[in-house]
């Protein structure tokens, strides 16, 4: 992306996203309160959440690969198994493929 | 307050992330102080750093914004606010300040819980994405810090504790056949949104049975 395409890609997310925000502070409640409303949502994050945890632990471009992002993830997974807070995950994860590399692999 | 300082942590990967995938500085603190919302802004970051069409990034990133809308709609009776301060509460509506607020029995502390989380997490995610971001510009290679495996990390944090439901196992399921089967034949971005649309898919057609239980076998 050139510089401006990547300006006009940031502010028109940003728009958006503040906007989100604000419609639901100004639709009646009962709007959103139905079932299939809070449910579908739920599922699309959950969806979008997932599909970017495989893409950026084994998209290399269009291809698919095992690297030392694999053994970060299962490192992460494991900690978020034994409650780890947040950023301890991350870190672990960091920390996991970093070290990896540096010993040669991935 | 522990929530505020772990999301501001998460702020310096943001940043270096952001950088290194070719997002400049500037851009980097408008995604932080404007669409503020870690997940989108991590998804945006992620289809650029991918080569995804600005088309895609924008999208992924405002449908993982969506859930922001049924926040404000649950927040917005509790905070009854007019006006200008209307808007500052909206762009405060996140996952943080929502849980926060939500979790008080008081009125009084439902509002000082919303305040106090949304413009701390605000001010500490800010602060740290301009310090991952300049940070990011003197690393070096992001890889060799490990820095793409924190972020597949972080996502898989946001959605960890949305996986309890049976439902949402489902289509955690098919979203991870849908991407790795779409990787490889479709530019990058699209196969998130197209895990998306399955999710859409499965949230309007399946309508639970009567009688049917949570963890009853499927």
């Amino acid at each position: 992306m050139t510089a401006g395409v990547l300006w006009a890609t940031v502010l028109v997310a940003s728009v958006l996203s503040l906007g989100l925000k604000l419609a639901g502070h100004l639709v009646p409640e009962h709007w959103l309160a139905t079932d299939r409303v809070q449910r579908t949502s739920t599922l699309v994050t959950v969806a979008l959440l997932v599909s970017l945890v495989v893409v950026q632990t084994f998209a290399d471009g269009q291809a698919l690969v095992v690297d030392a992002r694999v053994p970060a993830l299962a490192v992460a997974a494991l900690a978020l198994a034994l409650r780890a807070p947040f950023i301890v995950v991350v870190l672990l994860a960091a920390a996991t493929a970093a070290g990896l590399r540096a010993l040669g692999w991935g | 307050m522990s929530v505020a300082v772990a999301t501001g942590l998460y702020g310096i990967s943001f940043g270096a992330l952001s950088v290194v995938a070719g997002v400049s500085v500037p851009q980097t603190m408008v995604l932080s102080l404007l669409l503020f919302s870690g997940g989108s802004q991590f998804a945006l970051v992620g289809v650029v750093a991918a080569g995804g069409s600005p088309v895609a990034a924008v999208a992924t990133s405002t449908l993982l914004g969506v859930r922001n809308t049924l926040y404000g709609a649950v927040v917005a009776p509790l905070l009854g606010v007019r006006g200008w301060r209307r808007l500052a509460a909206a762009q405060l509506t996140i996952d943080e300040s929502t849980a926060v607020a939500v979790g008080q029995r008081e009125r009084a502390a439902t509002r000082a819980g919303f305040w106090v989380t949304g413009i701390g997490v605000f001010v500490l995610w800010n602060a740290f994405t301009l310090l991952g971001a300049l940070a990011g510009d003197a690393l070096g290679d992001p890889r060799s810090w490990g820095l793409d495996a924190a972020a597949g990390a972080a996502f898989l944090a946001l959605v960890w504790p949305r996986l309890a439901a049976r439902p949402a196992q489902v289509v955690a399921a098919l979203a991870v056949a849908v991407t790795a089967a779409l990787v490889p034949f479709v530019p990058a971005g699209l196969p998130v949104l197209a895990a998306a649309a399955v999710a859409i898919v499965v949230g309007v057609v399946a309508t639970p049975r009567p009688g049917a239980r949570p963890g009853a076998a499927a």
